[in-house]
């Protein structure tokens, strides 16, 4: 008994180290000013996809509220786009769209690479080489047409679009993965686990995507980044669901109206500002956890 | 005393490389009883760690036990499935590991690791892994609350020593040390001899000791097997073997070391080069880089290992026959 109650002082103590080093890493992490500002701004696009509805009225299918790409009223701030409805709800529901792209897609993506990229790098093999001739043939053939034949094919609701996007944006990272496990799979503690009887499941679960999921994880940044603009550019070339607003069909609008020559700049400014907003918040908190991580780049 | 615990007959293991078959054991037989502790001995890639590794089945994909039978305990373990393998690995026989620096997952706890090993073997929750991990860490002489640390705040000799606990979490009947204190200062070294000795009396386990270093040999080793090209060319007891060699390349090996009363000179070295194993010499196997050679027969004839003295000490070596 005496030495139960050891092991959970024991415990408690490895918390409060962890707790510890939690906060430091915090306290590094907000010391940084890119990454506050990657954070306050990313917080305000959350604010805004998840309060923002609440708060602010607007319905999609609502026409004619106002003219034609009418000019921005006391009740209707940022105007209105060709077929009357009101842009700044466009605006704020669209942070949803984007940002539920962004989370889906890259889990999607992630979900998918890491899998087929640990399991070609430990097993290599047959394996091995189906997956990576599919992975070379994913980035011979350019993405945007890709995607545009695949929506057209499947359909282009949001889900689906969710689905193309992850699935034709897999390969990549199922590379960076497989590259770092070739090089894991060969240190000695996967030998060891071997040794003490693990199974090649057990492995790749409990030894190999531990140590890869550095990798992953500041690939997540680039991943979530880039899924929302790729959704941006379908919505503005036309792919995309038409019954839910997005930053891009704004942009789309805008080119059809030819905003830019008519001074309508409520059609893209704003959707605009906000699409390399969030995406540069991303890369900003990318920043922020590279000096984390790498203390070559910290100040002290 | 003289149960025998491992016994290894004749065991071939090759390698299949684009050339063709690498010869790296090539009818090894040995021993090993109950309680005790044998040494391998011999220049590197004579066969030491791929003997080890066969006796585990933990050879590389290329690698494969041509001929010959492994038993263990009385059963033959030559060609076990899977399952059975992986159930046999630790809980019968365990593994000390070549640099222990890597041997630990550099993300994750130290205890877990071991829990790890615990729980893939036996029925127990974590919680009595753990209490029994934290027995393992008192037994190597490890300070508990270093437990929830991760390997990297441990150093060279600690790491050793939670590496040596690991092996010894299950139990088992026999530790296959693969040169368990390269890389560790003479201190260190010293001090993980000592410990591994301990336990092994403590605990009654059998041994497997791989190293080229004759003296960690003689400090902890009943019995000793010198290798050469992936043949054992003598064998028997340490203090026998060690004061009596007979075979011309265990004198060399002997002589090789640097006698720390004399004055300071270059010591023997061994002229000429281990053989080719995919292609080895004809006959005696070190009869190229031999001093003592007598003739034709040793460029013709492989010698076997006999037993002349009577004392258990075997020796292949044409030149001992006719002596």
């Amino acid at each position: 008994m005496e030495m139960t109650d050891n092991l959970k002082k024991l415990k408690d103590r490895e918390k409060e180290l962890k707790r510890q080093k939690l906060k430091n890493n915090l306290k590094l992490f907000f010391s940084n000013k890119r990454a506050v500002f990657g954070v306050v701004i990313l917080a305000f696009f959350i604010f805004m996809a998840v309060i923002g509805p609440l708060l602010y009225d607007y319905d999609h299918f609502l026409y004619f509220l106002g003219p034609r790409v009418g000019f921005p009223t006391e009740e209707y701030k940022l105007g209105f786009d060709e077929l009357g409805r009101d842009v700044l709800g466009a605006v704020i529901y669209g942070t949803r769209a984007s940002l539920a792209i962004g989370i889906f897609v890259t889990l999607i993506i992630v979900f998918v690479g890491a899998t087929f990229g640990i399991a070609a790098g430990y097993f290599g093999g047959l394996f091995d080489i189906v997956i990576m001739r599919i992975t070379e043939a994913f980035s011979i053939i350019p993405t945007i047409p890709l995607i545009l034949t695949l929506s057209a094919i499947i359909g282009q609701n949001f889900s689906n679009i969710i689905l193309i996007l992850g699935l034709t944006g897999w390969p990549s990272t199922a590379r960076l993965v497989r590259s770092q496990t070739l090089s894991i799979k060969q240190r000695n503690y996967v030998e060891r686990a071997k040794a003490i009887g693990a199974g090649d499941i057990y492995i790749m679960m409990k030894h190999i995507l531990p140590n890869v999921f550095p990798l992953i994880f500041s690939n997540i940044i680039l991943l979530v980044q880039n899924a929302i603009i790729t959704e941006s550019t379908l919505a503005f070339l036309g792919v995309g669901d038409p019954t839910i607003p997005t930053w891009g069909q704004l942009l789309r609008s805008a080119r059809e109206q030819g905003a830019i020559s008519t001074g309508s700049w409520w059609l893209f400014i704003p959707a605009g500002i906000c699409l390399v907003l969030l995406a540069s918040s991303f890369v900003f908190i990318g920043y922020g956890f590279d000096e984390i991580n790498n203390p070559k780049l910290r100040r002290r | 005393m003289s149960d025998k615990l491992l016994e290894v007959q004749d065991l071939k293991t090759y390698f299949t490389i684009t050339k063709g078959v690498v010869k790296a054991v090539d009818g090894v037989s040995f021993y090993v009883n109950k309680g005790e502790s044998i040494g391998l001995v011999g220049e590197s890639g004579c066969g030491k760690t791929t003997t080890a590794l066969s006796v585990t089945k933990l050879l590389p994909n290329e690698g494969y036990i041509d001929s010959g039978k492994i038993i263990f305990d009385g059963k033959d373990i030559t060609n076990l499935g899977d399952k059975e393998l992986s159930n046999f690995r630790w809980k019968e026989v365990s593994m000390i590991f070549q640099g222990a620096m890597n041997a630990l997952n550099p993300v994750k706890r130290v205890c877990d690791q071991i829990v790890e090993a615990i729980l893939l073997h036996e029925d127990v929750t974590k919680k009595e892994a753990m209490e029994r991990v934290k027995e393992l860490f008192e037994l190597v002489e490890l300070d508990t609350n270093l437990m929830f640390s991760f390997p990297h705040e441990f150093s060279g000799g600690m790491r050793q020593r939670a590496i040596i606990a690991m092996a010894l979490a299950c139990n088992p009947k026999l530790i296959i040390g693969d040169e368990p204190t390269t890389a560790l200062d003479v201190m260190v070294q010293a001090q993980i001899l000592d410990l591994i000795n301990d336990l092994r009396k403590k605990l009654h386990m059998s041994m497997i000791m791989i190293t080229h270093d004759l003296s960690i040999i003689t400090e902890t080793c009943d019995r000793i097997a010198v290798m050469y090209a992936g043949k054992i060319v003598e064998m028997g007891n340490t203090q026998e073997v060690v004061e009596n060699c007979f075979h011309p390349y265990t004198e060399k090996l002997i002589n090789a070391f640097p006698n720390i009363y004399q004055e300071r000179k270059m010591v023997d070295s061994i002229p000429g080069d281990p053989p080719d194993l995919y292609n080895p010499p004809k006959g005696c196997r070190f009869a190229p880089r031999c001093h003592k050679k007598i003739g034709d027969i040793c460029d013709s004839v492989e010698p076997t290992l006999i037993d002349y003295s009577g004392k258990e000490h075997f020796v292949a070596c044409h030149l001992r026959r006719n002596s």
